[in-house]
């Protein structure tokens, strides 16, 4: 008696579970893609990649060497074997200018990069959901004016611009905001690393004063990277706001005498939660991308500003290990969008894309 | 015959007009567009001050008269190398659009009136491109080709490629059985003229549109490679460049070293996107949002 509502969740969990294999199994062929792409481009360095790995100080043997050990030696498809290879092993090959494994470097500063990332979209959904909702709601409104100057900035403005004039002036006019270099100023001690992420770890270590500090540090770079996010959400808020408003099921709750706040917050909103959902794939696109710029205008150590870094040292390695990182995350993320998408509406199927 | 035709592109016209005059910010558009063409074409050789002279004595001056952007640390006029600059930004957005326009036609044409196995293909090519963190690609490839103004060219219209193509192919693929091109074909036409002549000028409006909103995007996308210190090198006047250049001075009060270039990056890729809106309105009253 009492297994039987138990077996039923259950059973449907495998009628689901089967094509959420099957959509897991649809990026694989992605990341083959993105490997092959990345292999090609450590192979289309201009010279002797061999030159390149070897350093500027090697001589003509020590470059023999090197080529014997890249494989760079053998035929291409043995060449790209070696490479997946090691990208198996997680080997990514060693940074000309750190001189530790490239894995490493990116490993260590990924949380900065992630925090960064996490925060400025946090703060930017909540800005844009409610923006948009209260634009589609009252159409012509001030709102739905500011909601258009928004968005339409934030597609113009390029970030690196934006961080600066906040740097101009929340820190050279106002004083609010600490120099903008890094993640906390030197008179702070980090945090002991658990998550990597500041905010949690000094919230774990009970270090409130910490916990401050790295806020103040975090909240420029966020904000600019949030106004260039916020657009492209609030965008498709208010776009599907709007059609979920004038669609049928609205009406009917409408007619059916329900509040407004039911209809809007309860029936429309849920609907339109759906393609913003999936916006958020898109903008997690421009983000990564935008990271880089944020990171360097306000020297924060993550791997944006380390790629920036290999870039001007001609450290090709770093370079592409962090171009292949971000195309494996962004891949998972995706992933993890379109999973979330099956969840939240159980209308979506995988076979039909 | 002639007359009809006159009638439907007085209509045309009309139509332009009745949209134009209905949204004047199309307009404004338009006309900053004009203006941003001009200083393209003849701003170098209007501009008072040589834009690589520098003069120390004048050096990191706030604007004034005799320099309205004022001066940079090495004394040279922020608003000649602006102003300069437009033609190079330009050039590298037009050139990495206009490869990806032409690339994205063929291959997205051949694709979608084809189909089979280069489809299937160049979707996949495709979907591999779009699974990158696309400005992040473009550092990649610029990594790997080496750091020049045309790899940066060929970097944006790597990353650009995907739209184009994929606009082509599907609005090639819709068309491929319809009427008037199995008319063409039956007349004797080969399938090359009949996809070239016949059937792609119908995907060019969209094109157009795609173009505008490209464009914006394309520039921002080249000021920020040369803002991380890519492609453009320092002593050439171009907006990222100028803003990166500009970001070590902000902390210390210099804003004008930064805030015009920004402007004039701002101020064009605005423009774009409003010229872009306004075409699509054109083009495609429907898709308005």
């Amino acid at each position: 008696m009492a297994a039987a509502p138990l077996a039923l969740p259950r059973l449907g969990f495998l009628r689901r579970g089967r094509p959420i294999l099957m959509r897991i199994a649809q990026a694989i062929p992605v990341v083959v893609g993105v490997v092959i792409i990345s292999f090609v481009l450590t192979r289309a360095l201009p010279g002797d990649p061999a030159v390149y790995f070897a350093g500027p100080t090697a001589d003509e043997k020590s470059i023999a060497e090197v080529r014997a050990k890249l494989g760079l030696d053998k035929p291409l498809p043995t060449q790209f074997a070696i490479y997946a290879q090691d990208l198996l092993k997680g080997d990514l090959g060693t940074s000309l200018t750190t001189g530790q494994p490239v894995m490493e470097d990116l490993a260590r500063r990924l949380p900065a990069s992630l925090e960064l990332t996490l925060a400025a979209l946090l703060l930017s959904c909540a800005i844009a959901v409610p923006l948009g909702v209260l634009a589609a709601t009252r159409p012509g409104s001030w709102v739905d004016h500011l909601c258009r100057v928004l968005v339409t900035a934030g597609v113009s403005m390029p970030t690196f611009f934006t961080g600066i004039l906040l740097i101009y002036i929340f820190y050279y006019l106002l004083g609010w905001a600490p120099s903008p270099l890094g993640r906390l100023d030197f008179i702070y001690f980090e945090p002991s690393r658990v998550t990597g992420f500041f905010l949690v770890d000094a919230v774990l270590a009970g270090d409130w004063e910490t916990f401050f500090a790295a806020l103040r540090q975090l909240a420029l770079p966020a904000c600019t990277l949030a106004l260039f996010t916020l657009a492209p959400i609030a965008r498709m808020t208010r776009a599907a706001m709007l059609s979920a408003l004038s669609s049928d099921f609205v009406r009917t709750a409408r007619a059916a005498g329900l509040t407004k706040r039911k209809v809007v917050y309860g029936y429309a909103l849920k609907n339109a939660l759906l393609p913003v959902v999936t916006t958020l794939g898109m903008v997690f696109s421009f983000t990564l991308g935008a990271n880089v710029l944020v990171e360097k205008v306000f020297a924060w150590p993550g791997i944006g500003s380390y790629a920036v870094e290999a870039l001007v040292a001609s450290d090709y390695a770093a370079v592409q290990g962090f171009v292949l990182a971000m195309a494996l995350l962004f891949v998972a993320l995706n992933l993890v969008i379109d999973l979330l998408y099956a969840a939240i509406d159980p209308r979506i199927g995988f076979k039909a894309r | 015959m002639s007359t009809a035709a006159a009638k439907s592109g007085q209509t045309a016209f009309g139509h332009i007009l009745y949209v134009l005059k209905d949204n004047p910010v199309t307009l404004i558009a338009f006309f900053m567009f004009a203006v941003l063409i001009a200083m393209a074409v003849v701003g170098p050789s209007l501009v008072p001050y040589d834009p690589l002279a520098s003069e120390a004595a004048v050096a990191l001056q706030p604007p004034s008269w005799a320099h309205w952007f004022g001066t940079d640390s090495l004394g040279r006029d922020v608003f000649s190398r602006v102003i300069v600059a437009t033609r190079l930004d330009l050039t590298i957005s037009v050139a990495a659009v206009a490869l990806s326009f032409v690339a994205g036609s063929v291959l997205g044409g051949l694709a979608g009136y084809y189909g089979g196995w280069l489809d299937a293909g160049l979707s996949r090519i495709l979907d591999t491109i779009m699974a990158f963190p696309l400005f992040v690609l473009a550092m990649g490839i610029v990594a790997a080709l080496g750091n020049s103004v045309e790899n940066i060219i060929y970097a944006t219209a790597i990353i650009n490629l995907p739209f184009y193509a994929r606009l082509v192919r599907a609005e090639v693929n819709t068309r491929r059985e319809a009427g008037f091109a199995l008319a063409a074909k039956l007349s004797g036409n080969r399938d090359l003229s009949v996809l070239a002549l016949h059937i792609f000028p119908n995907a060019l409006p969209p094109m157009m549109v795609q173009v505008s909103l490209n464009l914006g995007w394309a520039i921002l996308n080249a000021a920020g490679l040369s803002f991380i210190g890519l492609g453009v090198r320092p002593p050439t006047a171009e907006w990222g460049i100028m803003v990166a250049e500009g970001a070590n001075f902000i902390v210390s009060g210099e804003w004008w070293l930064a805030l015009f270039p920004g402007l004039f990056l701002v101020i064009a890729v605005f423009t774009f996107n409003l010229l872009g809106d306004g075409l699509r309105d054109i083009v495609d009253p429907r898709r308005r949002t």
